[in-house]
């Protein structure tokens, strides 16, 4: 049986939503019935934590597994304190870790995302780092205690698809974590390219949230995913350089 | 390097006639690139640009959606105090002007904070004329540690502090600082503010700096448009931006675009900027600096505004009444400005959803300490 497993939960849908950017946080609940989708990240910085009508947690869905995330956070401090409210606030223990001090390409700080890690994990938290793809910081976070690790596929935001498909593949190659892709996918064909390429699952927002039709291109990222996740289940034959007939003219010398 | 070292590098260098000779096509070459050099944002500050508008706005508006989508952050000032010792040619607190003086006590300060709070905004900005000495840093904390359990993010805006003066505010609550250079060109300056600390140009214009080494979490700078030839002081307020960014990237830097029509009687703006004009300047900030937040306030009417909201703005100021105490009693007499759009946080929030926006009004929680 094909199943992604994190933290001791089964989830069935490997697609990921964030719910930022959304011109009307009503959408998101539309986007998990029509998909199914399970996993959703919420800015904790966006959460309002005295509870009260206007609250983007009204807009998810309570079956869904909540993933507040770290948006903010500048160090490996402010990541855990943002975790601790988080926490405190009923948002469960999943947390995917972000910390940035970069405000030009917004790109992840893996050092201190390994320090934040380590602090959360041992504490109990579900930990789902949002990292820059490399394997040594893949390994110490593993270490550390991640339940998957989420490389970045091209610079938060940017719409631009898998660029860093190479370092990606090692990842997944080498790690013993779900490596869920996160960041940059921009259409459905680079998450089924990520899923193809074995990732466990993907991280989709801005694609979906500014999309014109956010619910149908959720719709389309999601059987995107189901597509590249069979694909890379089927086993794919062999690329070859060269054209290659079906019926070798040398087949009667095997037989 | 200092910023001060950046300007004066552009001393020699005629920004009128370079302005004045850049061609359609030069126009059209910058458009199509990915990362704007100084030069090519000075380039969309042209008049040659003003043709490529319409293409500059949808390359802004698609930069804007991508990197804040379909949001908008709502925020409102708090105006603590109006005593003011500067004497500036284009402000109603100048303290030669006779105005009803009134600065906010404890009790009324947690009264403004509960109105504001009550229109549903978590975001708000202290404000108060400048206040001489170390009382503006105790009168300040105090205020913080006041409005603190009703909002998540408190900004400040008020004379330039020092370094240490940034932090401990931080540390009672602030997370972003707002000061404008009013104007960068230093003569005019000069000629504007005619006595008081703010007289100190270089204090004032490295103040983003201090609080960025402070780690305040967002800096918003800006040029007041209008006291002087507006392309230069866009493309001085940019660069001072991109300088300020790429020395303290952990540091959120916004821009704000505060346009004065007219000031206190006896004082009418030098260089007006038209609404086409205004339009011009933040698209062209916007494709410089895609990622920064930018700011309109309530100096605009409720129609532009509106209009302004898919080319490249990220926050606007809501329910806005200038006057100290204003929130209490509703008298909006002696404020620092006019505003033009009267709306209340209501009107404004349905007007962005009728827009396909989020109206967002909290951003941030207190994690210090």
């Amino acid at each position: 049986m094909d199943k992604l497993i994190i933290g001791g939960k089964e989830l069935k849908n490997r697609l990921f939503i964030g719910s930022g950017k959304f011109a009307d946080e009503s959408l998101i609940g539309d986007i998990v019935a029509q998909t199914g989708v399970e996993v959703v990240t919420v800015a904790l910085r966006r959460v309002n934590l005295n509870g009260g009508k206007e609250n983007i947690l009204n807009y998810i869905p309570k079956d869904c597994v909540l993933l507040p995330n770290t948006s903010g956070a500048r160090n490996a401090e402010e990541a855990v304190r943002i975790a601790r409210l988080a926490r405190a606030a009923g948002c469960g223990n999943w947390v995917k870790i972000e910390v940035i001090s970069d405000n030009k390409y917004l790109l992840p700080d893996n050092n201190e995302t390994i320090k934040a890690t380590r602090i959360l994990a041992e504490e109990g938290f579900v930990v789902l780092p949002y990292m820059h793809p490399d394997l040594y910081a893949a390994k110490e976070l593993e270490r550390a205690g991640a339940a998957a690790i989420m490389p970045l596929g091209a610079p938060i935001g940017t719409n631009r698809g898998l660029k860093t498909k190479e370092i990606v593949r090692i990842l997944i190659e080498e790690c013993e974590l779900p490596v869920i892709v996160d960041a940059g996918i921009g259409k459905p064909s680079e998450a089924a390219e990520a899923m193809e390429l074995g990732a466990a699952a993907v991280l989709v927002n801005t694609a979906i949230a500014t999309a014109g039709n956010p619910a149908m291109m959720a719709n389309a990222f999601s059987q995107a995913v189901q597509a590249g996740r069979q694909a890379f289940l089927a086993q794919p034959g062999e690329t070859t350089e060269f054209a290659r007939a079906s019926s070798p003219l040398t087949g009667f010398l095997r037989s | 390097m200092s910023f001060y070292q950046i300007i004066e590098e552009f001393n020699d260098f005629d920004i009128p006639a370079y302005l004045s000779n850049v061609s359609t096509s030069q126009v059209k070459a910058t458009l199509q690139k990915d990362f704007l050099k100084p030069q090519d944002f000075l380039t969309l500050l042209s008049p040659a640009a003003t043709e490529q508008l319409e293409a500059m706005a949808r390359k802004a508006h698609q930069l804007t959606l991508q990197h804040f989508g379909r949001v908008i952050q709502l925020f409102t000032p708090l105006y603590l105090s109006n005593y003011c010792v500067n004497r500036c040619l284009y402000c109603n607190f100048n303290s030669d002007n006779a105005i009803g003086r009134r600065k906010l006590d404890a009790q009324e300060i947690r009264s403004e904070a509960k109105a504001i709070a009550a229109t549903g905004l978590k975001q708000i900005l202290l404000l108060t004329g400048d206040i001489p000495g170390k009382a503006a840093v105790e009168y300040l904390t105090e205020a913080v540690t006041l409005v603190r359990e009703y909002f998540t993010s408190i900004g400040i805006e008020v004379n330039p502090l020092a370094v240490d003066d940034y932090r401990r505010l931080a540390q009672a609550g602030v997370d972003s600082m707002t000061i404008y250079q009013e104007v960068y060109n230093q003569e005019v300056y000069d000629s504007l503010h005619l006595s008081g600390p703010k007289k100190d140009y270089h204090w004032r214009l490295n103040a983003p700096e201090r609080a960025c080494q402070a780690r305040l979490r967002t800096v918003n700078i800006g040029a007041l448009l209008g006291l002087h030839h507006w392309p230069s002081e866009a493309f001085f307020t940019g660069l001072h931006a991109s300088y300020l960014q790429n020395n303290y990237l952990d540091t959120e830097i916004n821009i704000s675009l505060p346009r004065i029509k007219a000031g206190p009687v006896g004082y009418q703006p030098q260089s007006p900027v038209s609404d086409a004009e205004l339009v011009q300047i933040l698209l062209a900030l916007r494709l410089f600096m895609p990622r920064s937040g930018m700011t309109l306030s309530t100096r605009e009417p409720a129609d532009l505004r509106n209009h302004l909201v898919p080319l490249g703005i990220t926050r606007m100021s809501a329910g806005v009444n200038t006057a100290v105490g204003g929130h209490i009693d509703g008298h909006t007499d002696d404020g620092q400005f006019r505003i033009s759009d009267e709306r209340s946080v209501d009107e404004v929030r349905q007007m962005l959803i009728s827009k396909g926006y989020q109206p967002v009004t909290q951003d941030w929680h207190h994690i210090a300490g």
